[in-house]
């Protein structure tokens, strides 16, 4: 079957789907999107996290054919996710994004290292993850910055106890999670710090 | 396709004044992967493709023992889509493969030993298809008896698990169903049990814990025209697969070229092969790019575990609290194939007396085949079954004794000097005293942290959490400490070495170092030191990290704790060579202009020769224009000795780890569930060469072994030696609500031997985090509790 989609704000039309496949598939092996993991195809894992229609869901437990005409966004389109949410003032429907337009005229940005990614424009989620050390394997990353990254967008103050119902979804095996902790703290502290100052 | 080169660059710019090289060892530097793995752009061995690759299937075995009678290919041969389906037959030569023992088969021929075994492979240009065609093959048994335990393997008509043997322990073991022994006497256990005024026998049983992390086994192998092949994989030893996959393709090691992709954590898990020959063999076959990749139920069957183990102790102490003997047994289940099991019984034998100083012991570890999944690598490997058990008898002890659990251990805490039941001395610093003291100093956490100003409980602070099963009614608190010991490095008289190749160049005016080393980055930063290292010894901001590959010497396995002393020193070494170099080509250019270059000590700091003094001479770009330097080096750490198979005497270890814990628990005792308030942890890391990484490593080893104590099991049925629970569904690891705040409190006492003084940190605390739990709870809940992991059933008395 032919799906028709929005992924990061850009429509996609994936050919020869099988009604089988899910979501993730769909988006690792036929739309060369591979930022969203799976380490586990049965929705306990959270490495899979993308935002349908704005809500965190696990990739693998979607079928491919439930998001027709539906917009998803993953990993690969956070940061731009979160500059049209800070440029329009909040995007609680999650139908912010790149527009068709903006996605037509995307090219890559002078000054970006295309090797190391250095240069590159990240969320704060994403710039919070690596200076506070929550990385390290980095293969449940993709999933949990989704997941904090919407979080922080409905609770921006969030307590300790917020982060961790919030991230219990998402599995880590090398962290033991207190950096990702720190990571969510220090992401709610620059964006309240930001706030203060606009 | 393959890992990208990573550039990095780390503070300001280096101006003409600057004499200090920033982002060097000390410092908490940032991971030069961080920007690809938080933008999904790091490419996992998952994420690769290439152009009209197939995927990999295999079918596995559904019976733990069995002797094949047939295997039916034609109808998932004749499905639309596939490209082949091969069985042993179709092996292109070497049937086994192994890192310590050539035991296990690529394919099952003659019988399976095991359940979960691969048996047959499928190509096809869907995964679905090739899962389906693998689904199509038919495979006839015919049952064997089943060896799970030491009495059925040891019983006196015990079938054989392998037949004929003939390996380097097959000759001394007492019975062809055991893998190693390994015993270790000192002193006279017997005579000193006669000053004992206290005597305490205990028996333990650890579960079998899963790596879980969280990458699946995966990979891509490319035929190569020149008969070879490329393979981009996830491992923890490039070299060592390298060894174990080209005998099996009937390659010479050359034309198997090997690079490292992304690894989504690995912890003893990737020591050994997983699809690396079977992606191999297909490729070669079809003639075509073959990707496999595990899902999670398929990831528990595709590596070995930590071994599951019965531990039989014997401690006795005087009034006064002084450990006078120690008698222990400890059995290791290594499964169907040997894995590095010889080497978990070195381990667990060695130090099995713990961080303590006992002159008398008696000590005998063995490792068993059995038709139980094959177990082997893990962090603490060995250890930390041994510190489970050896930590809840000193709290017996203590308690018999009436002494505080710390004050007892403090009493018998080993130090530097201290001799090892091995008859090695420690000889570097031991701060066990020193640590327990840390952890027991640190404030406790607030009691009843569940009540809030005014409103219910907030029951996510409570055992049971969001479940809301308990506000507070029949919650106890507990607390409770242990301490472990470990080796770091690889021990018993192997060659341990690693391997680094440094260039130093000129590249637009600025000196840029790149390192070079087949170390397998699996997580835990290996790539942000070496950047590190080299900006401290070459005085350049620049430094270039190549990819993992097998175009360069061996770095030694991303395991025991070794890679920061290992392929740290080696390129510590590399860079002290080049710097040498770089310092003669300014001797012999610029010498004759300032006197300092004969007699002063020089140093390359901030891209300029500097003196010990601070003056600098010139920059490295002038020293070097168009020159560039390059060097590669292997370096090892002191021999070590191999235990005697008699006496267990030898300088067996090189070196030695230690961490404290001290956990709070809260657990609802009507239900029995549990709740880890704090788990503190303190540790002597030698020098923190990163502290970020350091505290990160500390935390994520203390939360496996938190799984170890209150949850993680793979359950074997002991009727039929099949595996019940391979899924993340029932096999559980800790969430972020079951890990509690985990404060870190590290020394560095260096050791006079290690690079900078390191010391390995990854596994110390994995070893002493369980330990510590279970006597929380004990404390908590008054019950003596010798199995890991403690389930509901086990506190409520419903098991």
């Amino acid at each position: 079957m032919r799906v028709n989609f929005t992924v990061n704000g850009r429509r996609q039309e994936a050919d020869d789907v099988w009604e089988g496949e899910s979501l993730l598939y769909v988006l690792r092996e036929r739309l060369g999107l591979p930022g969203s993991k799976n380490a586990c195809e049965q929705g306990e894992c959270g490495s899979c996290t993308v935002r349908l229609d704005g809500v965190p869901v696990c990739s693998c437990l979607v079928a491919a054919g439930q998001v027709e005409g539906r917009d998803v966004v993953t990993v690969e389109g956070l940061a731009e996710y979160a500059k049209q949410r800070e440029e329009h003032g909040g995007c609680a429907s999650g139908a912010c994004g790149t527009s068709l337009d903006a996605a037509k005229k995307w090219e890559a940005k002078p000054g970006q290292d295309s090797q190391t990614g250095e240069g590159v424009e990240l969320a704060p989620i994403q710039q919070a993850f690596i200076d506070a050390g929550a990385v390290q394997c980095g293969f449940c990353t993709p999933g949990l910055l989704v997941a904090a990254d919407e979080m922080l967008e409905r609770n921006p103050s969030p307590t300790d106890a917020d982060i961790r119902e919030a991230l219990s979804g998402n599995l880590c095996r090398c962290t033991g999670y207190e950096k990702i902790l720190d990571a969510v703290r220090l992401a709610a502290a620059r964006q309240e710090r930001q706030g203060e100052a606009v | 396709m393959a890992q990208n080169t990573r550039t990095v660059p780390v503070g300001t710019p280096t101006e003409v004044t600057q004499n200090h090289t920033k982002g060097g060892v000390g410092e908490s530097t940032l991971r030069p992967d961080g920007t690809l793995k938080v933008t999904g752009e790091f490419a996992y061995s998952s994420d690769m493709w290439h152009e009209d690759m197939l995927w990999g299937q295999i079918l596995r075995s559904t019976v733990a023992h069995a002797e094949i009678v047939s295997i039916d290919t034609s109808e998932a041969l004749s499905m639309d889509g596939v490209y082949a389906v091969l069985t042993h037959e179709d092996l292109p030569a070497a049937k086994n493969y192994g890192m310590e023992f050539q035991d296990t088969p690529v394919l099952a021929y003659g019988k399976v030993r095991h359940h979960g075994e691969p048996v047959a492979l499928v190509a096809a240009d869907h995964p679905e298809t090739a899962r389906r065609a693998a689904a199509k093959i038919k495979i006839e048994y015919k049952e064997l008896p089943l060896i799970t335990d030491e009495a059925s393997a040891l019983a006196p008509d015990a079938i054989l698990v392998h037949e004929n043997r003939d390996d380097h322990h097959s000759g001394h073991v007492p019975h062809p169903n055991i893998v190693h022994r390994q015993p270790i006497f000192r002193g006279n256990a017997d005579e000193a049990a006669k000053k004992a005024d206290v005597i305490v026998k205990g028996e333990y049983t650890f579960g079998m814990q899963d790596q879980a992390f969280l990458g699946p086994e995966s990979g891509l192998a490319v035929p190569a025209e020149d008969g070879g092949v490329d393979l981009y994989v996830a491992t923890q030893w490039l070299h060592s697969d390298l060894k174990q996959i080209a005998p099996c393709l009937g390659l010479p090691e050359e034309k198997v070229r090997m690079t490292m992709a992304g690894v989504g954590g690995a912890f003893g898990g990737r020591e050994d092969i997983s699809m690396q020959i079977l992606a191999s063999v297909l490729a070669l076959r079809t003639g075509k790019p073959v990707k496999m990749v595990y899902n999670r139920y398929e990831s528990f069957f595709g590596h070995v575990h930590r071994h599951p183990a019965k531990l039989y102790y014997e401690h006795g102490a005087t009034k006064d609290g002084k450990l006078t003997h120690m008698k222990c047994k400890i059995v290791l289940d290594g499964g169907a194939y040997a894995s590095s099991t010889a080497s978990v019984v070195g381990n667990a034998a060695s130090l099995s007396v713990g961080p303590y100083v006992i002159d008398d012991v008696e000590i005998e570890a063995v490792g068993l085949y059995t038709n139980n999944p094959p177990c082997g690598a893990m962090r603490g490997f060995g250890a930390v079954q041994a510190c489970f058990a050896y930590e809840a008898q000193m709290d017996k002890l203590a308690a018999r004794l009436d002494m505080d659990p710390v004050e007892f251990r403090q009493i018998n805490a080993m130090e530097q000097g201290t001799i090892m039941p091995t008859g090695q001395p420690v000889d570097s610093p031991a701060p066990v005293a020193e640590l327990l003291r840390r952890v027991k100093a640190r404030p406790m956490p607030p009691e009843r942290q569940w009540e809030t100003a005014g409103e219910g409980p907030d029951v996510r602070a409570l055992p049971g959490g969001l479940s809301n099963t308990s506000h507070g009614e029949g919650v106890v608190r507990g607390v409770g400490y242990a301490v472990g010991i470990k080796n770091v490095g690889f021990s018993e008289g192997f060659d341990d070495y690693s391997t680094a190749k440094i260039r130093m160049e000129v590249i637009n005016g600025e000196p840029v170092a790149t390192v070079h080393t087949a170390m397998a980055e699996v997580g835990q930063g290996g790539v942000t030191i070496h950047a590190q290292i080299a900006r401290t010894e070459l005085g350049v901001q620049q430094v270039t990290i190549h990819p993992a590959d097998t175009q360069v010497g061996s770095a030694g396995s991303t395991s025991a704790g070794r890679q920061t002393y290992m392929t740290g020193g080696a390129i510590k070494n590399s860079c002290e060579i080049v710097r040498e170099k770089v310092l003669e080509i300014g001797r012999r250019k610029f010498g004759s202009y300032h006197p300092a270059w004969a007699t002063a000590e020089l140093l390359l700091e901030g891209g300029k020769v500097v003196t010990d003094g601070g003056e600098a001479l010139a920059t490295i770009a002038d020293v070097l224009e168009d020159q560039a330097v390059e060097v590669e080096e292997e370096w090892r750490h002191r021999p070590t000795q191999a235990f005697d198979l008699v006496t267990g005497q030898g300088n067996g270890h090189v070196q030695y780890a230690f961490a404290a814990h001290r956990a709070v628990v809260e657990v609802d005792t009507e239900l029995g569930l549990v709740k880890v308030i704090e788990l503190a942890c303190a540790q002597d890391v030698g020098k923190a060469v990163n502290p970020l990484s350091v505290v990160g490593q500390i935390q994520g080893g203390t939360t496996q072994g938190l799984g170890v104590a209150v949850m993680e099991e793979i359950i074997v049925d002991p009727k039929t030696a099949k595996v019940k629970n391979p899924s993340f569904t029932d096999y559980l690891i800790p969430t972020i609500l079951d890990t509690p705040t985990i404060p870190v409190d590290y020394l560095e006492l260096a050791d006079p031997n290690a690079p900078y003084g390191v010391r390995g940190i990854g596994e110390a605390p994995t070893l002493s985090s369980t330990p510590a739990v279970l006597a929380a709870i004990r404390n908590a809940t008054g019950l003596e509790l010798n199995k890991t992991p403690v389930r509901p059933e086990a506190l409520t008395g419903t098991l």
